[in-house]
């Protein structure tokens, strides 16, 4: 008797978490941790430099990474263009992370520095660079402290061919952007700048600079040791690897997940525990992204091209569930209050349309007149492209996508007043406000 | 190579005086603030550009130069 045996290919599936490797509980791995579990810091031998760091900006091009900070922008393209700069380049580590609904920076600072360091040295010797930064808020003076312990324990056990200096910059949304933080370090206010020059050709000292976020150079550490098809073997082809995202809003589990690239963000939800009520619709993409319908976002992949297809941003991975017992208009007035008085107070357009348009919203939640809406429509429009940086822009995304994915409560406030929903707890998390406590 | 009429929000102060001599591209927003129409500038307008970005109280309108 013959047993016929059914082979069929094992589904291909990637093994789960990449950055958020080890032991569970949160505590951060230490060096000698981070080197069982990851092994090493694959640096190529200072011989033969330019070679070898063309060889590993052609691997990380090859990976199909791109930014995780929220442009998306391909990192292989950045560090070649900072590589081959007028004038010796500087590294900048972005761990500063502005958005108050983003959680995902900050954890992997805390539980694995020491990716985030390896991914600074493998982005400096890619560039050619000699001085190296790794940027957090400096009101965390607890997380400061773990990561200058970490760039001790680097420097006695002789990593880092640069070292690697860490600066605090002030707890505000646009000083994480990235001119903001060159300036600073510039010895100006973190605030953003007008552009040219651009900080990839003239950054920091005016040297060419490359800003890159933390999440993106953890990523660079993981494919000098595995490779790029290692790193392609997660996600979907247009869309390599994995990101972290964090869940908020009516979830059981709120909170940093590591997903692959291109998994549909109603999965997402359900790792994160599964709705909690009645869902209407998704914040994607943080305080500059869109709200989208629930019966849009639900089946969506999660890639910057797929959530841009629907109108949507991924930005950085910043999802937010939003019940149906709440008022989206409402919770989008209170963070266009809190985005406009983020304001770096430079740009006339941002520091007068900006609370103009906060106003206007504000009305349509709260007061319900007729017609405001197609005021603030109007006033997004005003603001639109008109800062130096894209805060305004930012702002004008998220008040427009609230008008379309809530017509019918935009219809419903502008006829009969504010609706229920405004009597619930706010979801979207504001610095500073009582909620968060 | 064409030229394109830029303002440097940083540094405008809304003196509008760009609106006034080049009102065929520019117009103030609802707190003085220019805003210019997109696109190159038309080769007729390139000498009154010139003269409006010279005579901008804070240098905040530039003409960059664009590669086609």
């Amino acid at each position: 008797m013959t047993v016929a045996v059914m082979t069929r290919p094992l589904a291909r599936q990637a093994r789960l978490p990449r950055l958020l490797a080890g032991p569970g509980g949160g505590r951060p791995i230490g060096l000698l941790d981070h080197e069982r579990l990851h092994g090493q810091l694959p640096l190529p031998a200072a011989r033969g430099q330019r070679e070898s760091a063309d060889r590993l900006i052609d691997l990380i091009e090859r990976s199909g990474l791109t930014g995780r900070g929220g442009a998306g922008f391909p990192t292989g393209r950045k560090l070649r263009s900072v590589a081959a700069g007028r004038g010796r380049a500087v590294v900048i580590a972005n761990g500063s992370e502005g958005e108050p609904a983003s959680a995902k920076d900050r954890l992997l600072l805390s539980r694995s520095p020491h990716l985030v360091l390896d991914g600074v040295s493998l982005a400096a010797f890619a560039t050619g660079a000699n001085r190296a930064f790794l940027v957090m808020h400096g009101r965390d003076r607890r997380l400061a402290a773990r990561l200058e312990a970490a760039v001790e324990a680097r420097v006695a056990a002789g990593i880092d061919p640069v070292q690697i200096e860490i600066a605090g910059i002030p707890d505000r949304y646009v000083s994480s952007e990235q001119s903001a933080i060159v300036q600073y370090l510039n010895g100006g206010p973190a605030v953003p700048t007008f552009s040219p020059p651009r900080t990839h050709e003239r950054g920091f000292a005016g040297r060419p600079t490359l800003v890159n976020n933390v999440e993106t150079l953890a990523h660079i550490a993981l494919i000098a040791r595995h490779g790029d098809r290692w790193f392609r073997s997660a996600g979907v082809p247009e869309a390599a690897g994995t990101m972290l995202v964090t869940v908020d809003g009516a979830v059981a589990r709120p909170g940093v997940y590591e997903i692959e690239l291109g998994t549909p963000l109603g999965a997402v939800l359900l790792t994160a525990g599964g709705p909690t009520e009645r869902l209407q619709a998704v914040l994607t993409g943080g305080y500059f992204g869109t709200w989208l319908p629930v019966s849009i976002a639900w089946q969506l992949p999660l890639t910057h091209r797929d959530v841009r297809a629907v109108g949507g941003a991924l930005g950085a991975g910043i999802i937010v569930a939003l019940p149906d017992s709440s008022c989206g208009l409402a919770e989008t007035a209170r963070v266009a209050r809190y985005l406009a008085g983020e304001t770096a107070g430079q740009c006339g357009p941002c520091v007068f349309g900006l609370p103009a348009l906060a106003d206007g919203l504000a009305d349509l939640a709260y007061q319900g007149q007729a017609r405001v809406a197609s005021q603030v429509s109007a006033l997004a429009g005003l603001v639109e492209g008109r800062g130096a940086c894209k805060h305004p822009d930012g702002v004008a995304q998220l008040v427009r996508s609230a008008l379309t994915a809530f017509r019918a409560d935009v219809e419903w406030h502008q006829l009969h007043g504010p609706c229920y929903g405004i009597r619930r707890s706010p979801i979207l998390p504001i610095p500073g406000d009582m909620a968060d406590w | 190579m064409s030229e394109i009429l830029r303002v440097n929000p940083i540094a405008c102060t809304a003196h509008g005086m760009c609106a006034e001599l080049l009102p065929e591209i520019i117009r103030l927003d609802p707190w003085g603030y220019p805003i210019v129409a997109p696109g190159e500038l038309d080769e007729e307008l390139l000498s009154v550009a010139r003269r409006a970005v010279a005579s901008c109280p804070t240098l905040a309108l530039v003409l960059e130069k664009r590669r086609d």
